[in-house]
Formats: C-alpha cells, sequence, structure tokens
C-alpha cells in the first residue's frame, strides 16, 4: 500500500532527525575541541591544543586519576559483593527475600540529590567526613543494586541441574561455585562490572556532595569549571569522557548479547 | 519453577547470609542509614558536631510552609518534570514505535543502540554540550543566520527553554527505550486484526496500541519526573539565574548557605513527593507484569 509505504519513510525521516538532536551537541562539542578560537568562533581552524594544555593542568589531572581509582575500585568491591549476593537470592530461599530484592530500588530510583545530601549528612555526623573515602563508600553503594539486578538476570538463565551434577560427583560447594556457577554467570558479572565502572566514573551529584577541594573527582572539577566560565579545555576533556564512556558501554552491549545466546 | 523447588531444599537464611552480609551492610551504612539520619536532622536546629548546642525543632518544616519561596519552588520543579515528560513523551514514543514495528533486523538494533548510547555518557559533559550550541554566537545562531534571509538573534542560553531542552535531551531515551520493550510485546496480528474488522489507523492507535503500551509509559515517565524533579546541575548551567528550582534549593543549603538541617527537612519533603509519585505509577506497572 502506497500509504504504508509513505509512512515508513516519514517513521525513518523521524528516527534521523531524533539521533541528529541527539548526537549534534556532542558532535559540535568535539569539533570545537578542535577549533583555534576559544570563545567558540567560527570559521573553524583545526588545533590539538588544548589537548595539548590539558597534559599542564594538573588539578584536572589529578582529579581523572581521582575519578579512575575510584571506578575500578568499586567495580572490583560491588562485583565481588553483588555476585555473592545475587547467588544467595538464587540458590536460598528464606523469609524476608523479597524485602531483600525490594530494597535494591530505593538506591536506583531515589534522586541523587537526596542520596548525596543524606550521605553527607550521615559521613558527616559519623566522623567518616567528606573526601574520597567517602565517595567510594558512596559509589559502591549505588553501583551495587545494579550489578545484582544484572547477574540475577544472567543467574535466571542457569540450569540449577549442572550444580546437583557436579555435587554428585563429589564437589564441594566452593568447587561448585567456582567451576560449575561462575563460568556461566561470567556474562552478567563482566556486564555488572561494566555498569560499575560506568555508574562510577561518570558519578557526578553524589561525588560533588561528598567531595572537598583537594579531593575530587573528574566530573565535579568539571562542574566548577563550567561554573567558573567555559574554556575550550573543558571541551576538550569533555569530548575524552564521552568517547571513553560510549565506548564502555558498546562494550558492555556485547556482553549483554553473547550471554544472551549462549 | 522446578530451579525454585530443587533449590529450596538447601533452604535457610542461614547459608544465605554469609553471601548477603556484605552488600546489604554497605547498602545499609551508605544508604539507608543515611536516608534514617536525613531524617532525624531534619528535626534539629543545629548539627549536634562540634559542641553545639542544638535541640529537636520542627521549625525547617515550618519553614517550608510558611515562606511561599520554597512552595513556589517546589511547584516550578513539579511543573519542570511534568513539562520535561511530556515533551520525552512526544519525542520519544512516536522513535518508540518506528523502531518497534517499522524497522527491522540489524538496522534495528543498530539504530536502537545508537538511541541509547548517549544516555550512559556523561550527563554533566552533555549538558554542557548545549551550551555552545545555544548560546548567542551559538552554532544554532550561526546556522540559522546562514540560511534565513533576515537577521535573527537566537540566544537561548540562560533560559527557562534552554533547561527544557537539555533535560529532554538527558531524559528522551528512557521513553524510548520503555516504550519500545512493550510497543515490540505488541503482537502485529492484533493490529491486522483490528485493520481488517475496519478500524482505521487512528483507531488502531488509540484502542489498541496505546492502551498495550500503557505500561511502558507509565514506566518511563517516572523514570523521568522522578529525577528532574530532583535536578539542579541542568538549571544550573543552562539556566543561569533563571534557573533558580527545588533542587537548586537544596544545594544552597549543602554548599553555600550550610543550613543543614532545612537542606534536610528540603530533601526529606521531596523524597515524600517523590515516593507518592511512585506510588501512583506502581499499580499500572504491576498490572502489567
Amino acid at each position: 500500500m502506497a500509504t504504508t509505504r509513505i509512512l515508513e519513510g516519514l517513521g525513518r525521516l523521524y528516527i534521523f532527525l531524533l539521533l541528529a538532536f541527539l548526537y549534534l551537541p556532542i558532535i559540535i562539542m568535539a569539533l570545537m575541541s578542535f577549533n583555534v578560537s576559544p570563545f567558540y568562533q567560527l570559521p573553524f581552524e583545526w588545533t590539538t591544543e588544548w589537548y595539548a594544555s590539558l597534559w599542564q593542568n594538573d588539578q584536572l589531572i589529578a582529579a581523572t586519576w581521582n575519578s579512575l581509582e575510584i571506578a575500578i575500585i568499586t567495580t572490583l568491591i560491588s562485583v565481588v559483593m553483588g555476585s555473592a549476593a545475587s547467588l544467595a537470592l538464587y540458590r536460598y530461599e528464606f523469609r524476608g527475600k523479597k524485602v531483600l530484592q525490594a530494597l535494591l530500588f530505593p538506591p536506583i530510583a531515589i534522586p541523587w540529590l537526596i542520596t548525596g545530601t543524606a550521605m553527607l549528612i550521615f559521613f558527616f555526623g559519623v566522623g567518616i567526613g567528606r573526601g574520597l573515602f567517602a565517595i567510594l563508600l558512596g559509589h559502591v553503594a549505588l553501583a551495587l543494586p545494579y550489578v545484582i539486578v544484572v547477574v540475577s538476570a544472567r543467574l535466571q538463565t542457569f540450569a540449577p541441574e549442572l550444580e546437583e551434577a557436579a555435587r554428585s560427583l563429589g564437589a564441594n560447594q566452593w568447587q561448585v561455585t567456582m567451576r560449575v556457577t561462575l563460568p556461566w554467570i561470567m556474562p552478567g558479572v563482566i556486564a555488572g562490572g561494566l555498569f560499575a565502572f560506568a555508574v562510577s566514573f561518570d558519578q557526578f551529584v553524589v561525588s560533588y556532595f561528598l567531595s572537598t577541594p583537594g579531593q575530587t573527582t573528574l566530573p565535579v572539577e568539571i562542574y566548577a569549571a563550567i561554573r567558573k566560565g567555559f574554556t575550550p579545555e573543558i571541551n576538550a576533556v569533555s569530548t575524552i569522557i564521552i568517547v571513553v564512556s560510549m565506548a564502555l558501554m558498546l562494550l558492555t552491549a556485547r556482553f549483554f548479547k553473547f550471554g544472551g545466546e549462549k | 519453577m522446578a530451579a525454585q523447588s530443587a533449590t529450596a531444599s538447601r533452604s535457610g537464611l542461614r547459608s544465605a547470609l554469609p553471601l548477603l552480609a556484605p552488600a546489604y551492610l554497605w547498602l545499609t551504612v551508605a544508604i539507608f542509614l543515611p536516608l534514617s539520619a536525613m531524617v532525624f536532622f531534619s528535626f534539629m536546629t543545629d548539627l549536634p558536631l562540634s559542641g553545639k548546642s542544638w535541640a529537636f525543632t520542627l521549625g525547617n518544616y515550618a519553614a517550608f510552609f510558611s515562606q511561599s519561596l520554597y512552595l513556589t519552588l517546589l511547584l516550578a520543579s513539579l511543573r519542570l518534570g511534568l513539562e520535561v515528560t511530556l515533551w520525552c513523551i512526544v519525542i520519544g514514543y512516536p522513535a518508540a514505535y518506528v523502531l518497534a514495528k517499522v524497522l527491522k533486523g540489524r538496522s534495528r538494533e543498530a539504530i536502537f543502540l545508537l538511541v541509547i548510547l548517549p544516555f550512559w555518557s556523561n550527563g554533566l559533559v552533555r549538558i554542557f554540550s548545549w551550551a555552545m550550541v545555544l548560546r548567542e554566537g551559538g552554532i544554532l545562531d550561526t546556522a540559522l543566520n546562514a540560511v534565513l534571509p533576515f537577521k535573527i538573534n537566537i540566544d537561548l542560553m540562560y533560559s527557562y527553554p534552554a533547561v527544557i531542552i537539555g533535560l529532554v535531551h538527558s531524559y528522551v531515551p528512557y521513553m524510548v527505550l520503555t516504550c519500545y520493550l512493550t510497543l515490540q510485546a505488541i503482537d502485529d496480528s492484533l493490529i491486522e486484526a483490528g485493520r481488517s474488522l475496519g478500524a482505521s489507523r487512528l483507531q488502531v492507535l488509540k484502542r489498541v496500541i496505546i492502551p498495550l503500551s500503557m505500561p511502558g509509559l507509565v514506566a518511563g515517565a517516572a523514570l523521568i519526573f522522578v529525577p528532574v524533579v530532583g535536578s539542579f546541575m541542568e538549571p544550573r548551567i543552562l539556566g543561569g539565574r533563571t534557573g533558580t528550582f527545588y533542587g537548586t534549593v537544596i544545594e544552597d543549603q549543602f554548599v553555600a548557605v550550610f543550613n543543614w538541617p532545612l537542606g534536610a527537612a528540603l530533601s526529606f519533603i521531596l523524597l515524600a513527593v517523590v515516593l507518592v509519585i511512585l506510588a501512583i505509577a506502581s499499580p499500572v506497572l504491576r498490572r502489567a507484569a
């Protein structure tokens, strides 16, 4: 039918417009990070000057290292704890299990503004205070529910008969877990880890309330720089962040798909 | 289900506890205790730190209800949340429909990934990228003046529309994602049946497609509305002086004014509003599940 054809064509055009809306500002920012004029003036002249000057900006570099360290430690801690919790929720039946599963949603659903200010108050009250350790405490808590949800989804595809079989062949609980269950849920664990890394590395709100001038992360440092005034250096570092986090998510998508196919 | 009964034989909280304890202890220390502490603090006159004297008070909540500023800002934030959510529905729903029902195979997969990819990248940076597009003499300004025969000045930066644009850009992928999932689950034969029984495209849309995809719409709306009401960074960067909202006032209490008890009370009121909204949305979502 002709009308159907036209409608489908319009549909495709519409998707194209949406993608343009989603990507144009990002592409423009990336282009401007290579533009000579610090006031984003056209015509466009190519330079890598702003990327070079990033290397001179000790504050940004220190904040970047903090972000990376915290993201890596957050990933390790939340993957180990989260996978263990998912296994327990999968294997065992007990009273209150539904409550424990429901408790995973407040950290995801409550706006980070509320969670972040609450952490600030509590950590101050109990003497932990602000700084990198407080930020790490917060990030792990934010990442844990995501890891548990992702690993649990992978566990749904696991056949418990495999564990039974291994056990009947004389494997103990530890061997069963390490040799049978863990290899199976590995795609889920890796996807959960990538989630955790992204949650931590891109986290701004919670880090913002928990940071101090010397102990801060990259997004917090960028926010401070934006509020002081725009500079092409922020474009450069923002472009790097966008590329890194998008690459990370493409990687996650791959693992998710492999997880589903096996 | 067979899996459930097979594992139930080795049931018990005692075996589960060592595996569960680390994760849930951490969540308790870093999420649940802080939220409780926030409620506690919101009833105090001052922080019980460094020997300051303090007492219990309802003053922080009285401040919210007696000064019309806070209520006005909360309403402004709720309106912002509503407007952004509506725009996301208007823009996101048709896109989800095209993805689910028009595109097929590899191109659908690729475009789906392209749509949801940005919302995994840093939100702060994406908001900032709009500054370059919207400012006077920015890209939008330059492009429009190059095309149009007359001179116009587009200076959307530091305005309410700028905040809306930035927030819609940030959150529209959620709507596409949730609506896509429910639209995809609708059996095509239902649509064909409706059409062959003489319903027009519009009638099929109204009577079949929209009702069946309602859970996705509601889930998307909740996922967008809640964080937008609590947003503060987006209005600050794109709204400038016009960007004062409930979230920015809470931010101020903690980082500029240092009236933490008042900030805690304001946060808690926001939390209550958020919980009411989630409670309203949950029956629709549960009916779907």
